[in-house]
């Protein structure tokens, strides 16, 4: 590596880190007020323009709190969940291509940047696994279990997810992915670009990255682990001061970051969702109004696109937290398990059917996946029809609302159980 | 499990109720700055009322002390003479104390009332630093004498 472009590394993991840290108490507060406006509350206005200051005083009121150390806490693992969390989250984005040019590609352009991160993002949860260990509290310890339960049951299901990105693209590196989403619409249509999204497998793998995504950064409706109506704060209940200001901070960055991953791998990246490239080969030839216009397309367009990307899907995320309601538990792993996974390797064997044999029988195993489930739900809700008249049935002695109307009065207690009396 | 009618359905409905709310007018009411209008029968801070005329409505019958359920009210009662006139009824009430604290605003005391002289009004900012500051005098609940045309431009033209 020559001096310049380490000088180019050095200046690009700034970028990265100056973005992260510095956009995240506005993401915090676009959180508390969109979820205050979801519940027709206007949130935190006060402090600065809007209420802008409000995580920075935030903050401050942590940083300056007591930091209480449970006494039977394991004290290296319980010191080290916190920056095991947010550390990952913080790395993880060294792969996400910000723009076209020198300053904005990845701080390290790898080859497997998605493994990469699928790496780096699976190590996020022994953050939260390691606190609610070693906190030696029982609702920890049970927020520490839930997570567990949790990774193994959606991983798989955003790993097939992004295999469909992966063998769409052909690449692991996230530059190609971007670039191979620059192509023509379908092929055909020229001013728009192939987002991965608008291919039916981009759209499924899509929609189960974006439910991977919510289970991974233990947001709602997924987040069993800190369960604040249930396990008072799940794994971080015993924490307090930085410590929980570093968890914090680690959630709100996973979010940002898992954004940029599905941005980068599904919504086209960096790129805006018209091709403006015809505005540069005017402006070299016709000059004139098209220089400005092909400058303001050109170079400054790229970052612009991508953070509208990211910033819709955190608005996303603060809807689905304001709409749905957290998950059992059995039902987040029935979830994982068998809508998930199978979905998910049902998408990504069609996927290689198109790139084997054409768009046509592709389709054909689409409609035909379609059908098939549809033939297997229409059945399984016959059998669970049947089911329910069979034990109507075996119950019918023991309704007391069709047996014979009691002829005594209902003080002498016949017709009511006893404890409604007695009781 | 019907996947459009159990997941697709309700949860998109969902969605869409939750962003008719995100659009829609919010509810807050900035309080230092505004105050939601109360109810009009809402029984808060009690006042001792008037007469047009300025003389007291409460004659000391301690009717209310009697219906107070927490015994949080002190009458002391005086005769009225001529030349110190507060009540038109023979005695009025010297001494009427109430503690806030104790009281629960059930409004036994404005029934038991056989003037009117005790009602219940809105003023529901009660909050302050010291337990005697809950202590009502007479002073506080008495409400304050009505301001005649008259008087009001009497003053006015001297100033």
């Amino acid at each position: 590596m020559t001096p310049s472009e380490l000088g180019w590394a050095l200046l690009r993991v700034a970028i990265v880190l100056g973005f992260l840290l510095g956009t995240l108490p506005l993401v915090i507060w676009f959180e508390r007020r969109a979820i205050a406006w979801f519940q027709d509350r206007i949130g935190p206005n006060r402090l600065g323009p809007f209420g802008l200051f409000q995580p920075i005083a935030d903050a401050v009121k942590l940083f300056f709190k007591e930091e209480i150390v449970p006494a039977n806490a394991d004290r290296f693992i319980w010191s080290l969940a916190p920056a095991l969390s947010l550390f990952p989250a913080l790395v993880a984005a060294a792969t996400i291509p910000w723009g076209p040019n020198r300053l904005l590609t990845p701080v390290a352009d790898v080859e497997i940047g998605i493994l990469y991160f699928l790496a780096m993002s699976s190590l996020a949860a022994y953050g939260v696994l390691l606190a609610g260990w070693s906190s030696n509290n029982k609702y920890s310890l049970l927020g520490g279990l839930r997570a567990s339960a949790q990774v193994i049951s959606y991983e798989l299901g955003m790993g097939l997810a992004l295999a469909t990105a992966i063998v769409a693209s052909g690449s692991l590196r996230m530059t190609e992915m971007v670039a191979i989403q620059a192509e023509p619409l379908w092929g055909v249509v020229p001013f728009l670009h192939n987002w991965l999204v608008f291919t039916p497998w981009g759209l499924v793998g899509a929609a189960l990255f974006f439910i991977c995504m919510l289970a991974e950064t233990n947001r709602a409706p997924f987040d069993l682990p800190e369960a604040e109506s249930e396990l008072v704060a799940g794994y971080q209940t015993e924490y307090s001061s930085m410590k929980f200001a570093a968890f914090f901070m680690g959630e709100y960055m996973a979010v940002l970051t898992i954004s940029g991953i599905m941005t980068t791998c599904f919504l086209g990246g960096y790129l805006a969702p018209v091709n403006w490239s015809p505005l540069q080969s005017l402006a070299e030839t016709g000059g004139g109004i098209f220089v400005p216009l092909a400058t303001l397309t050109g170079a400054l367009a790229p970052p612009f696109w991508f953070l509208l990307k990211v910033a819709a899907l955190v608005f996303v995320f603060v809807w689905v937290r304001a709409t749905l309601l957290r998950l059992r538990y059995d039902q987040l792993m029935n979830l994982g398990w068998r809508v998930l996974i199978p979905v998910g390797l049902m998408n990504l064997a069609l996927l290689t059917v198109y790139l084997l044999y054409g768009w046509l029988p592709a389709l054909v195993g689409y409609v035909l996946a379609i059908a098939l489930y549809a033939i297997w739900a229409g059945e399984r809700a016959r059998r669970v029809e049947r089911r329910q008249v069979i034990l109507y049935a075996e119950a019918r002695p023991y309704r007391r609302a069709e047996s014979s109307p009691s002829s005594t009065p209902l003080s002498e207690g016949k017709g009511l159980p006893q404890e409604v009396l007695h009781g | 499990m019907n996947i459009i009618r159990d997941v697709i359905k309700p949860i998109s409905r969902g969605m869409r109720i939750t962003l008719r709310h995100f659009l829609g007018e919010k509810q807050t009411v900035f309080y230092p700055e505004e105050r939601k209008e109360q109810f009009r029968r809402t029984r808060w801070r009690h006042v001792l009322l008037r007469y047009e005329n300025g003389l007291e409505r409460c004659i000391g019958c301690s009717l209310c002390a009697g219906a107070c359920p927490v015994r949080c009210i002190y009458v002391e009662a005086a005769e009225n003479t001529d030349e110190e006139r507060y009540s038109p009824g023979e005695r009025y009430a010297k001494r009427y104390e109430i503690n806030l604290l104790r009281c629960i605003y059930c409004g036994y005391c404005q029934e038991a009332c056989p003037t009117g002289a005790i009602v219940l009004r809105e003023d529901y900012e009660l909050a302050d630093y010291t337990r005697e500051s809950f202590i009502a005098t007479k002073e506080m609940l008495l409400e304050p004498l009505p301001v005649r045309d008259a008087v009001a431009e009497s003053t006015t033209a001297q100033e």
